[in-house]
């Protein structure tokens, strides 16, 4: 049966408008074969959940640098959970301060990737992890 | 048989020899292409005798939380030997959201000061001479209003708007480019910035209403070359857009300044900077007919930038900072601003700051670096730089005009964006593989280090006191007079009539910067943005 590609949506939430990280992460996501889309910026909680069930994603990962990833994450987890999407692999990267990364798996956040993670390292951890989803 | 020789390629793409050497000036003439400090081309610098007569304006960014607290540390930074300030404002002032907007929420404060209306510009500047202390606004899809606040502010601590001294950024196209702060649709958003131009001419010609800053995008990924190169395409619209309203050359360019990047490498950084102001001096005199000196002089804030820095080994900042004030000085900039240590963990602590202020002071204070101009002047390797910059700049600068219909066209498609964002990810596909090499990422790593860095904490009790602070105003403000200001804005809007009066008008009786910038909505509409990766 043959694979067919993993699908991730890089999404801006918010008002922050600094996307050289979510910029690079899908061009990188994207040479390692994966289906990438990325809709620009200041995207909503609602925008998101809606845009990964229209394009029918495996993977959202969220790009933050405002600082305000802990009550964009949380959002992002209760409508996914309300919108019966908590399958979604949810990963999240940016300026995130290392002892911010408990509470944002508390949430049911993934992965955490902050700046200077490298592309290598994402693209094993979806890897493995959306492949573990299916059965 | 020899040891072979490595290569050097420079970020911009230029290959460097080992050894420079006389043969590397036959091409420039040196009457014509350096030229004496503070004449035509300006190569060498903008002023005769530079920092031996003036050091440069140390002025670095802040601005957090509320308006007092931002108040505060502005003294904090006027007392400790700042001359200027750099106003930075929270995300929801920046895209046009009062604090009660809902799409402000989580973000009230965070990342600069929240204004919503004149009354919290008013308390940021309580205390501050703002007729001594060069103030700079961080702000440009709302610059208009903002500028508009500015100036009532001036007035009402007695400084009259034809002797207002200060610069805006309000260069919006960059923001399509990079750092993403954008509202409007690229055309009417440029259009504001020819309002602000031309009310300035004509009402306030001290004051530097537009910045442009190649900063942001090199900071989205840019090279050096093309760092300049878009942003001369950007100021060159602007100057255009000046034209277009009925002013003379001279009567205006003068006051559009320039913010430039410095992060990489020492040598490309400096022939950068040298390059850009020999061109930019080219270019007003040439293609625009500029007569006057002042005119064609390319002024600019050259400050080290958050590129540059790690996330690893932070302290290792501290020294990165002091090389790029060394380049930015050894640019011959007027105005210098470094980013703190801690920049990719936090917004700067006041420690933070205060090391970076103190690195300016150490390096013009105990180097000598005000003793001469330009020293590095005449120089085989920097001077055969410069030219090769010179050249590469301008060919970039064709490309956009040529290939890509002008840089309003080639930003309202993305075109510039994906440009950028292809050379960035090149740049960090180099950084991963070790062939770009960068101090504690990828040469002297250390796997199980001590991140010490203390992070500016975020209180979200100040969205409800700015929510509150806002409604006293509004309840206290007379509403006729509000709605008859917006409607001003929006007919002044609408007819092609410079904003600018009924900004003036709006925010003297206290609109909020979110019905303000519903009401230039309603004419202009949102942009759409146009992803091509």
């Amino acid at each position: 049966m043959p694979n067919k590609p993993i699908r991730v949506l890089i999404a801006k939430p918010g008002l922050d408008g600094h996307d050289r990280g979510a910029r690079l992460v899908t061009l990188a996501l994207r040479d390692a074969g994966f289906e990438v889309i990325y809709p620009g910026l200041h995207q909503t909680v609602p925008k998101i959940v809606e845009t990964a069930l229209q394009e029918d994603v495996d993977v959202i990962g969220l790009s933050i640098l405002s600082g305000a990833h802990l009550p964009i994450a949380e959002k992002l987890m209760n409508e996914l959970r309300a919108a019966g999407m908590d399958d979604k692999l949810v990963i999240v990267g940016g300026n995130i301060p290392e002892q911010d990364i408990p509470a944002l798996k508390a949430l049911g956040v993934a992965g955490v990737f902050p700046s200077s993670s490298r592309f290598e390292e994402i693209v094993a951890f979806i890897q493995s992890n959306v492949a573990d989803k299916v059965p | 048989m020899a040891d072979k020789i490595r290569d050097v390629i420079l970020e911009s793409g230029i290959p460097v020899k080992p050894v420079y050497g006389p043969e590397d000036l036959s091409g420039i003439d040196p009457a014509q292409d350096i030229g004496k400090p503070g004449e035509f081309p300006f190569t060498r610098g903008i002023h005769p005798l530079m920092y031996r007569q003036r050091p440069f304006t140390m002025r670095q960014y802040a601005g957090f939380g509320m308006p007092h607290e931002t108040n505060q540390r502005f003294k904090f930074l006027i007392e400790n030997g700042q001359n200027a300030l750099n106003v930075a404002f929270d995300l929801p002032t920046q895209m046009g959201l009062d604090s009660s907007d809902p799409l402000a929420e989580g973000e009230v404060g965070r990342v600069g000061m929240a204004v919503d209306t004149l009354a919290d510009m008013e308390v940021a500047f309580a205390g501050i001479p703002i007729d001594q202390i060069s103030v700079s606004l961080t702000i440009n899809a709302v610059a208009a209003p903002i500028m508009a606040m500015y100036f009532v502010v001036a007035e009402k601590q007695g400084v009259p708007l034809n002797q207002v001294r200060g610069t805006a950024q309000n260069d919006i196209l960059k923001e399509y480019i990079g750092r993403g702060a954008w509202i409007f649709p690229v055309e009417p958003a440029v259009r504001l910035i020819g309002d602000t131009i031309e009310f300035c001419a004509r009402n306030a010609p001290k004051y530097y209403p537009v910045s442009v800053c190649g900063y942001h995008i090199r900071e989205s990924g840019a090279n050096p070359v093309q760092e300049i190169a878009y942003a001369y395409a950007i100021a060159k619209e602007y100057i255009r857009r000046g034209l277009g309203r009925g002013l003379g050359i001279d009567e205006f360019a003068g006051q559009i300044s320039f913010n430039l990047d410095i992060y990489g490498n020492f040598f490309e950084q400096i022939a950068k900077f040298r390059a850009a102001r020999r061109l930019w001096a080219r270019i007003m005199k040439d293609e625009f007919g500029a007569q006057n000196p002042s005119t064609m002089m390319m002024k600019m804030i050259a400050g080290g930038g958050g590129g540059g820095l790690t996330i690893e080994q932070p302290e290792n900042n501290i020294v990165r900072g002091a090389y790029y004030a060394l380049i930015s000085a050894l640019s011959g900039t007027q105005t210098m601003a470094l980013c703190s240590y801690d920049e990719a963990y936090t917004i700067p602590t006041e420690k933070a700051a205060l090391i970076s202020l103190r690195t300016m002071q150490i390096l013009i204070e105990e180097m000598g670096i005000a003793d001469t101009v330009d020293p590095l002047g005449g120089s085989y390797y920097v001077e055969s730089l410069t030219s090769e910059f010179e050249k590469r700049i301008s060919a970039e600068i064709q490309r956009v005009d040529d290939e890509w219909g002008g840089i309003v066209e080639a930003v309202s498609g993305g075109i510039v964006q994906g440009e950028v964002a292809r050379q960035a990810y090149r740049f960090e596909k180099g950084i991963q593989d070790g062939s770009i090499p960068k101090v504690g990422v990828n040469r002297f790593r250390m796997e199980e280090e001590q991140r010490d860095v203390a992070l500016h904490p975020y209180d979200p009790k100040q969205a409800e006191e700015s929510i509150r602070r806002t409604a006293e105003v509004i309840a206290a403000r007379d509403a006729g007079t509000v709605e008859s200001a917006l409607q001003k804005v929006r007919d002044a809007a609408a007819n092609g009539h410079n904003t600018m009066p009924a900004l003036i008008e709006a925010v003297r009786a206290y609109a909020t910067i979110g019905e303000i910038t519903k009401t230039l909505k309603e004419v202009f509409g949102e942009y759409a943005e146009q992803v091509k990766l």
